[in-house]
């Protein structure tokens, strides 16, 4: 008996019960659309990772302030001051050949007043590297210059967000606003830039020298900046940068070189390695949690299947008797588990998809279809037809015609 | 292969040849002796009714003939070939292309039509779907179900369905047709009808191996044969030959 022979006995076979086929090939229609689905969303979420990611610029590194060991009780990362406009300067001026820009951060959250709107948002005091480090360039108007940090000049630029909260369609460039009680010119509006990988408003935001909020806004006298954002000249030296970065400062913090440094250099890259690793482990625990119910499918077919058999034992008897062989009848409920294994497959195909579909217009999950994972799938499933075949099949290929003749 | 030219070149090979066969089975500690050396021969184109009670041993010897099991002792020739030591899977396509298998409950595959059920047995001998399609449709216009192909069991009546077995039986061309109580769920005019086609067969040069309790239904044969305790006690011609076309012409005149 040929294939294409065998399969069309088997769909006839398993038509003949529909009810029972489809509740039988349940577990693996569901296992595959489980798979298809989950690797959709992840592999979707992954991408999306990624691309905000290199959005954000790959070269970057974060600088904060360590946390530091009081009587045994340490506190969490930034609660120091120790990083300062010194360091800095420092970084700037001894590392040209690993760094390209560097920008001092400290941030407030402050009321903004502009005429009878109010708005509350983040304020960044920064320097004009900002934008250089951030690859962030304006919509309008002007940066503030080195001049007007040095001076705590009274000038802002606003985010999109702000603009919009506080001038609606009206023009911002030039206008008075206050934050909090300093009354600031705004020089500059920056470009829309959308969302963050964690879903923040990157544009609602307003940018103005560093000593224009730290003396100013929050009248402070320290010189410890919140954190430093450096960008390295290269993909490549993002990792000398990062050496170099910790060992200038732990040399200006009086650190020894096997001392904890009382900083954090955090590489933007490794960041986004460790989200990718964490959306491949959710990945692969989906995708466990996937093959366990493709094993529960196929328990699910071997049971219907040593049913079936017992069920048809006649069947197999005539079979025999009109010349089956023990390998052609083997053969026959062999081909049947994998019909219905396949089948259901195809069905959970379709359902996953559906459902991975449905789930990036409704829900606005990226979610990323991909072949190979669909053809594993798919033979997976039909390995699970023939691991959960084959004993059933066993069994009717070594009946005895007589007594399967017999059979009532 | 033209059923004249078997005819032609087996007269001197029996169709059946058993040489003190035995067939013993193990039921837990005691030893059941079903056969008990049968020696029989069956020739080209005969007509044999196997007569005997239940437990006579009559329906083992069908089985070991139909190559459905092998004996413990003795030799058996199927068309001189010694099938006794043949495997499993052998004696599988033995009957494939030997012999045609005729049931008393019929066995036909439910919920599967009339020209499939036929189809069958073709399926094992590696035919294409076209050509079984074509012999089978055959099969059924000579058993006279030309119109019924597409009809299931359970729309065929019992006379019915039992002349889709015999097309089913037929449909290999097998050199042996053996019918265990063919007529066992027939009433009595079915039942002539179906020895009619057996008849028809039989003059058409098919060997009919015939399983029966019924001296009536016996009587259609050209021989009988009377096992008692798993020996053959009797061997006859039959003098007084039943006709059944005869007998159903003369019950619609």
């Amino acid at each position: 008996m040929n294939v294409l022979a065998a399969t069309r006995t088997a769909l006839r076979a398993l038509r003949k019960n529909k009810l029972r086929s489809f509740l039988a090939a349940l577990g693996i229609v569901i296992a595959v659309a489980a798979v298809v689905a989950t690797v959709a969303i992840g592999q979707g979420a992954q991408a999306k990772v990624a691309a905000q990611m290199a959005s954000l610029g790959s070269n970057l590194l974060m600088i904060m302030p360590g946390s530091i060991s009081q009587h045994g009780a340490a506190t969490g990362s930034g609660a120091t001051q120790n990083l300062t406009r010194d360091d800095a300067q420092a970084i700037e001026k001894e590392l040209t050949s690993s760094v390209s820009a560097l920008a001092p951060m400290n941030r407030t959250g402050a009321q903004v007043v502009y005429g009878g709107a109010n708005w509350f948002t983040q304020v960044i005091g920064t320097t004009p590297a900002y934008l250089e480090v951030r690859g962030w360039p304006l919509a309008a108007g002007e940066m503030f210059g080195r001049e007007e940090d040095a001076a705590a000049a009274k000038v802002c630029i606003l985010g999109q967000t702000v603009v919009d909260k506080l001038f609606g369609e009206q023009p911002a460039i030039g206008e008075q606003i206050r934050v909090k009680h300093v009354p600031c010119k705004v020089v500059g509006v920056l470009l829309a830039k959308g969302q963050s990988s964690w879903g923040q408003d990157q544009d609602d935001v307003i940018l103005m020298p560093w000593s224009t909020l730290v003396r100013r806004i929050n009248g402070s006298q320290s010189d410890a900046v919140g954190s430093l954002i450096v960008s390295a000249r290269s993909p490549q030296s993002v990792g000398p940068a990062q050496r170099e970065v910790t060992s200038l400062l732990k040399q200006r913090h009086h650190l020894a070189d096997s001392a904890e440094p009382d900083f954090q250099v955090r590489n933007l890259a490794e960041m986004q390695n460790a989200a990718q690793e964490q959306t491949k482990t959710i990945a692969l625990l989906l995708g466990s949690v996937a093959l366990i119910s493709l094993l529960v499918g196929a328990i699910g077919i071997a049971n219907v299947m040593l049913v079936s058999v017992t069920e048809r034992t006649r069947e197999i008897g005539i079979r025999m008797a009109v010349g089956a062989r023990g390998r052609d009848v083997l053969f026959q409920f062999l081909t049947e588990a994998v019909v219905l294994a396949v089948v259901g497959g195809l069905l959970g195909l379709g359902l996953g998809t559906g459902v991975a579909k449905y789930m990036a217009v409704q829900a606005q999950w990226p979610t990323l279809l991909s072949a190979p994972v669909m053809g594993a799938t798919m033979l997976l499933a039909g390995l699970a037809g023939i691991a959960a075949g084959f004993y059933p099949a066993l069994r009717a290929s070594r009946l005895d015609p007589i007594d399967a003749l017999r059979f009532e | 292969m033209d059923r004249s030219e078997i005819g032609a070149a087996a007269q001197a090979v029996p169709v059946v040849q058993t040489e003190g066969v035995e067939k013993v089975y193990a039921m837990g500690d005691v030893k059941v002796h079903a056969l008990r050396g049968i020696s029989l021969g069956i020739d080209p184109g005969e007509f044999i009714a196997v007569m005997g009670a239940s437990g006579s041993g009559k329906s083992t010897f069908m089985n070991l003939v139909g190559c459905l099991d092998r004996p413990t002792a003795g030799r058996y020739l199927l068309r001189g070939q010694d099938v006794s030591r043949f495997s499993r899977d052998q004696l599988a396509q033995v009957r494939g292309r030997e012999i045609g298998f005729v049931f008393q409950g019929f066995n036909l595959l439910p919920r599967t039509s009339a020209v499939e059920n036929v189809e069958l047995p073709m399926l094992y001998q590696g035919i294409s779907g076209r050509e079984r399609r074509d012999r089978a449709t055959q099969a059924l216009e000579q058993v006279g179900l030309g119109d019924r192909v597409d009809h299931t069991p359970a729309q065929l009546s019992g006379g019915q369905q039992q002349r889709v077995a015999i097309a089913r039986a037929l449909v290999n061309q097998p050199t042996l047709m053996l019918a265990d109580e063919p007529t066992g769920n027939l009433d009595s005019r079915t039942s002539l009808e179906v020895m009619g086609l057996f008849q028809d067969l039989n003059d058409r040069g098919l060997t009919v191996l015939l399983v029966t309790h019924e001296p009536d239904i016996a009587s259609h044969a050209k021989r009988v044969v009377v096992f008692r305790d798993g020996h053959v006690v009797d061997d006859r011609r039959v003098t007084d030959r039943r006709l059944a076309r005869l007998e159903l012409q003369e019950g619609a005149a």
